[in-house]
């Protein structure tokens, strides 16, 4: 295990391979840490509003969105000058956000009045609001940008919203308290983690039905410290990583089998994570022992752990 | 205004899915008693619609749900005075309502529970804690979202033992329930393996809890009544009745920490815990009913949100549907205590995590670290299955 991770290391150091830029947000430190993937360094630490949480690069790589929930707002980070230039009319205490595919329209999850709020990026101006569920919080939009996906935490669904006339169209219950929905690339599944059921709902997007679940077990593990939160899909959506909570581990599913092929251990109450854009890297944010785990996704194995600042809740890698 | 409009619009979507039939109505009602007792601090009093404030922010909670599928909660409360009958409030409340949320004592809990087991009414025990509740008394149509005296002290009596302060000196009240809160106290000390040094009690020798120059008076009782202690780690106190606990921290002849009834309490919810996503439910509750949550509203809303659950999962209002879906074991319901609640199948109460609050913050949760259970770690919190004598009927 430690040979193999030198091994990688030493790879890493001969061919320098293609360098990423990571942000982190830390929702205790109110902070970004900014990593380079070359080094696995953190480059920079940037001071944000309250409480940052959500986080994403716009399309074009120019800037990084950053929700930090009390202050109410998003705010924008220069990827240039690495500074904040700018905020965006969130509505009150945004946390997840997501945007389609142009770029150009970013929805916003508001925990605290059961709303998405539509915000044009281009203008930075609110659009309007969408009626869901009781704290929205997972956002995603579907390949083809006409389906926007929001799961509501105590309400335990997950609402399928059309872009075009911002209507739900569907709502699917899962178990309880959905935190994060990850579509397939191509389309053909919806996958939902509910942390406290401790379970991944994967839904037909057409037919708005469960057709299967993930379930995990680990053993010596109890129960309820399996909490699934985070999901990443590989590009030719064979492969999900599953980040589960306090049971610090990211569980590798087929999707095929949809079964649990592998268990890695890695830092303290793991919850969002990242691929660098070649897919050689997952990066995953472990709150409670502040720092981030660094996956090879083709040896499915990690690498390497970098410290940040306390409770990285959230991470964006540069296009 | 807009916003309100794009939900009705939503409202018609969700509606045109369930062929715009007339909402499935779920009644729950509420059953307390009239006034509130007193407390030492003032601070504490529990306000007048403590409790019931909490069922209905669930019951708006089940509602938001509820408009995606079809179906409408509403709340009905009635509130009894001293003296008057319980059984007829109840009754009243049943002829509409299939689940009552009971915050009365347990012998008033126990006619009301006996008189509506033929009519299916399903009960939700949110106030009284008594152990007899869930074992000798224990009853079928009761679901208790209410901590026992044993959680609560179990939950204290492993942080005690956690921090290492094993040696108690045990101050009990002269009142029943004092007692039974000691009782529960030297359970939980023998279980962890902390030691009682002493016991005395404080006589309850009647008196107002308030007066105008009360603290002199207190400030040379205290000292007094605790001095000539053999060594000990920590004061704890059982006094459910409020008539000393609160006068203990800070004027003990020994500089210790108290805990118990007063200093460090353990509750099921607290104002201050804002955990595992517990900020939004705090601040939704504060918008609903301009003050802060207990306890006691805490666990009402957990039961309005227990059959909210139920009802979403088997997307129906029929009494039975909901109670055997509860009663099932698929039964969870997430309530911000970073884990999901299940039910003792035995007795029907309702596991949760122990908050441990000093009045300003959330100190510690138990279950601690390192306690360990077979089945979960939440059942090393108070009586467990073997140790059972409820016999579900």
């Amino acid at each position: 295990m430690l040979r193999a991770g030198l091994l990688s290391a030493l790879m890493l150091a001969a061919a320098p391979a293609h360098a990423f830029i990571a942000y982190v947000s830390n929702e205790k430190s109110n902070t970004v840490s900014v990593i380079d993937t070359d080094s696995w360094t953190v480059t920079k630490t940037i001071k944000v509003g309250q409480r940052p949480r959500g986080i994403e690069f716009t399309r074009d790589g120019k800037f990084v969105m950053v929700a930090v929930g009390d202050d109410d707002t998003i705010q924008m980070i220069d990827a240039k000058t690495q500074g904040i230039v700018d905020t965006l009319p969130s509505g009150p205490d945004p946390e997840l956000f997501t945007q389609d595919a142009a770029g150009k329209t970013l929805y916003v999850a508001n925990e605290n009045d059961n709303t998405v709020t539509v915000i044009d990026l281009e203008k930075r101006a609110r659009l309007g609001d969408i009626q869901v569920g009781v704290e929205p919080e997972g956002m995603t939009i579907s390949p083809d940008g006409k389906t926007l996906i929001n799961t509501s935490e105590t309400t335990n669904m997950a609402h399928f919203i059309d872009t075009g006339s911002r209507q739900l169209v569907a709502n699917v219950l899962v178990d309880a308290r959905p935190r994060f929905a990850e579509f397939k690339h191509d389309a053909s599944e919806l996958w939902v983690s509910s942390e406290i059921g401790g379970t991944v709902s994967i839904i037909d997007p057409q037919k708005h039905v469960v057709i299967g679940k993930v379930t995990f077990e680990i053993p010596g593990l109890r129960k309820e410290a399996i909490q699934p939160v985070g999901i990443g899909m590989t590009k030719d959506d064979k492969t999900a990583f599953i980040a589960l909570g306090p049971a610090n581990r990211i569980a590798v599913v087929d999707t095929a089998t949809r079964k649990v092929t592998k268990y890695l251990l890695v830092g303290q109450r793991v919850w969002h994570m990242a691929f660098t854009p070649d897919e050689k890297y997952l990066l995953t944010t472990n709150g409670v022992s502040n720092d981030v785990s660094v996956i090879d996704v083709a040896a499915q194995k990690v690498i390497k752990t970098i410290q940040v600042g306390e409770l990285p809740w959230g991470i964006t890698i540069a296009p | 205004m807009i916003r309100w409009m794009v939900g009705l619009i939503g409202l018609a979507f969700a509606a045109t899915q369930a062929l715009a039939a007339d909402p499935i109505e779920i009644g729950v009602g509420y059953l307390g008693v009239a006034g509130s007792r007193s407390t030492l601090s003032l601070v504490e009093q529990p306000a007048e619609n403590d409790g019931v404030a909490g069922a209905k922010l669930a019951i708006e909670d089940n509602n938001t749900t509820g408009k995606f599928l079809n179906q409408h909660f509403t709340l009905e409360e009635r509130r009894i005075k001293a003296g008057e009958d319980p059984v007829q409030a109840a009754s009243a409340l049943a002829e509409k309502d299939g689940f009552i949320i009971v915050d009365l004592p347990a012998d008033a809990l126990l006619k009301v529970s006996d008189a509506l087991r033929d009519r299916g009414t399903l009960l939700f025990n949110a106030g009284a804690i008594d152990e007899r509740l869930r074992e000798a008394d224990c009853r079928a149509n009761v679901i208790h979202s209410a901590p026992t005296r044993s959680m609560l002290a179990d939950a204290l009596g492993q942080y005690l033992v956690w921090k290492k302060w094993s040696r108690w000196l045990l101050v009990v009240g002269s009142h029943d329930e004092d007692k039974l809160y000691a009782d529960a106290l030297r359970r939980a000390a023998t279980r962890f393996g902390a030691k009682i040094v002493q016991e005395r009690t404080f006589e309850d020798t009647g008196g107002a809890r308030r007066t105008d120059s009360g603290v002199t008076l207190i400030q040379r009782q205290m000292p007094v009544f605790t001095q000539q202690a053999p060594a000990y780690d920590v004061l704890v106190a059982a006094d459910e009745s409020e008539v000393f606990a609160a006068y203990l921290p800070y004027r003990t002849w020994d500089p210790r920490p108290v805990a118990g009834s007063a200093g460090l309490v353990p509750r099921s919810w607290d104002a201050a815990q804002d955990q595992w996503g517990a900020t939004q439910m705090q601040n939704r509750f504060m918008k609903l009913n301009s003050r802060r949550m207990t306890a006691l509203d805490m666990q009402a809303w957990t039961a309005v949100r227990m059959i909210g659950e139920a009802a979403s999962r088997t997307n129906s209002g029929d009494v039975k549907k909901v109670t055997d879906f509860i009663k099932g074991p698929n039964f969870e319901i997430a309530a911000f205590k970073g884990t999901r609640l299940t039910l003792r199948d035995w007795n029907l109460q309702l596991r949760q995590p122990i908050l441990l609050v000093d009045g300003r913050m959330v100190v510690s949760v138990s279950p601690q670290e390192g306690f360990l259970h077979q089945v979960s770690e939440l059942d090393t919190l108070g009586y467990d299955r073997p140790e059972s004598k409820c016999k579900l009927k």
